[in-house]
């Protein structure tokens, strides 16, 4: 009884979200956007065509970077704005709770990146179109890149729920997913190993998304990075859930 | 029933409320006056859950809110100062989700939409997206929302606010033809509004209740009560004060406007609930005053809220 009710109450708060991007231009500013960040990184940066190969690595390798930027864009509205216009006070004295309005929120804004993301197909008609690639590396990776996407968006969410403003949350963001990235970014692990013992360098490393996604990126969808997604994107949620519970007033 | 217990709230170390206590019952409007900032928003969030009381707490129906509060808001229909809603959907999908959150589904959700648009005035509008409407309406859809679902209980946080004359008596001739089978505690700093609408008001300044009555109860409390006033033609003052003064039961007479050819005098009786104007009626005739008008004083709320609210 209880279970179904919430699915009730997370479908309709998804339902609104989600309808919420496409009815305002941020869905297609936000598409066009990310789909020509990526064309642009991969074929003029990482030459794509001048590399010879049909793989989709150096396409991949570049959705962290995309994600840090654009997904706190995209999250930074789904409290910030509730709080700013007060419509926050009608949502948390619906007969919901606020676990079932993040959800809600989470999942529609997760379901829209699934929708961008899967406008990027063409990549993958074009190596298919040019070679023999490994078709299931590339599902893989793309399961992957996915599940990285939600735990970059549960900080977003977590940051859009700390403020009115939406700039703050968008700012806030993208610090912390740009100490997600660098983490485990090797230009940066390599820069510690002068000084920094091994094993704080490992841990450091292992909190990163990019240490998590470099296996995926090359077709080995492990359960344990599976799991780790998971459980940023748990804990993320539930530290958003303590902000909307604990704040002072509206 | 509504019970609130002890609600008090502190921001920082200011006290907000201070142990507001009180029972509202079946059937009840109750009207909710007080001072801008004087906690009436604070209390109706906190009754309806929004934020957490410091102590204290309100049962609705039987549910305590902050123990229960999925079945306690379930039983409330909630109108937020200032009507918020969300300005980037139609009327008609943002009435949807409402319905879906209160459990419609299907036809029944069609149909409960569909009433309620009616029911507000809406139908107009239902295909607009809510930001290009005018504060009226806006706040018609938020009100819309609060009884899509025929709540037992209702609180509405200034339910007239920014509404036109015609409006206001729409609003409030719906808020009366409901409250047979409802609680409905209402915030207004309209005074006409609770001669109009409510059978009780509570209100409350610094945060405590300073007063707690029916409107005519409060209204008795006005130092006007009961006093006459009478309009004369060319009289004398001080003929006109000495015919009234000796009448029995009556305190005192003073000349309220002499500035006209018309003199106006008030006389405050010793007693105020004994009739008085009978009296002062066949002694000035008896005396051949020309009485031009003569009416009992209600009382003021006005005066009355300004001297419970100002000390």
């Amino acid at each position: 009884m209880r279970i179904n009710e919430a699915a009730v109450n997370i479908k309709a708060i998804f339902k609104r979200e989600l309808f919420g991007y496409f009815s305002s231009p941020v869905a297609y500013v936000f598409i066009v956007i990310f789909l020509l960040l990526l064309g642009f990184f991969t074929f003029y940066i990482s030459n794509f065509f001048e590399m010879g190969q049909a793989d989709l690595r150096s396409f991949f390798s570049w959705h962290p970077w995309v994600y840090m930027l654009m997904i706190p864009a995209l999250a930074m509205r789904l409290w910030a704005e509730e709080r700013r216009l007060g419509t926050i006070e009608l949502v948390l004295t619906l007969p919901i709770s606020i676990t079932e309005a993040i959800i809600g929120k989470f999942l529609a804004a997760w379901v829209f990146i699934g929708v961008s993301l899967f406008f990027t197909f063409p990549m993958v008609l074009t190596v298919i179109y040019l070679g023999e690639p490994d078709i299931g590396a590339i599902v893989c990776a793309y399961v992957g890149s996915f599940l990285m996407a939600g735990a970059f968006l549960s900080v977003g969410v977590m940051t859009s729920s700390l403020t009115k403003s939406q700039v703050i949350s968008f700012i806030v963001a993208v610090v912390i997913c740009l100490f997600f990235v660098l983490a485990g970014f090797p230009p940066v692990t390599n820069a510690m190993a002068d000084w920094a013992p091994l094993w704080l360098i490992n841990l450091i490393s292992k909190t990163s998304f990019l240490f998590h996604f470099i296996s995926i990126e090359r077709g080995v969808l492990d359960l344990r990075d599976v799991l780790y997604y998971f459980s940023v994107i748990f804990f993320m949620l539930f530290l958003n859930g303590l902000v909307i519970r604990n704040r002072s007033a509206a | 029933m509504i019970e609130i217990r002890g609600l008090t709230k502190y921001f920082g170390t200011k006290k907000a409320v201070d142990h507001v206590s009180f029972t509202v019952k079946k059937g009840e409007i109750l009207g909710f006056l007080g001072p801008n900032g004087a906690g009436k928003s604070t209390t109706m969030r906190m009754i309806t859950g929004f934020i957490p009381p410091s102590s204290g707490t309100a049962v609705i129906g039987g549910f305590d809110i902050g123990d229960d509060p999925i079945s306690a808001r379930k039983r409330i229909g909630y109108l937020p100062e200032n009507a918020p809603v969300y300005p980037d959907m139609a009327v008609t999908a943002y009435l949807d989700f409402c319905a879906e959150i209160r459990g419609f589904t299907g036809a029944s959700k069609k149909q409960k939409v569909a009433e309620i648009i009616d029911r507000c005035f809406l139908s107009d509008v239902r295909h607009q997206t809510i930001h290009t409407l005018s504060k009226g309406f806006k706040q018609r859809v938020c009100f819309a929302q609060s009884i899509l679902h025929d709540p037992e209980y209702l609180i509405l946080d200034e339910p007239t606010d920014g509404l036109d004359p015609n409006q206001k008596h729409e609003v409030r001739l719906m808020i009366r033809a409901m409250s047979a089978d409802k609680v409905i505690v209402l915030s207004t700093h309209i005074l006409d509004e609770v001669e109009a609408v409510c059978t009780r008001a509570i209100i409350i300044a610094g945060g405590s209740i300073v007063a707690d009555d029916t409107p005519a109860g409060l209204k008795a409390r006005s130092s006007l009560y009961g006093a006459v006033t009478v309009t004369l033609q060319n009289t004398e003052p001080a003929a006109l004060l000495a015919c009234l003064q000796p009448i029995s039961g009556v305190k005192s007479a003073e000349i309220v406007d002499s500035t006209s050819p018309d003199i106006t005098v008030r006389v405050f009786p010793e007693n105020k609930d004994l009739p008085l104007a009978d009296r002062v009626m066949s002694a000035l005739s008896e005396n051949n005053f020309k009485i031009k008008s003569i009416f009992v004083e209600p009382g003021r709320l006005d005066e009355v809220f300004r001297a419970i609210t100002e000390n």
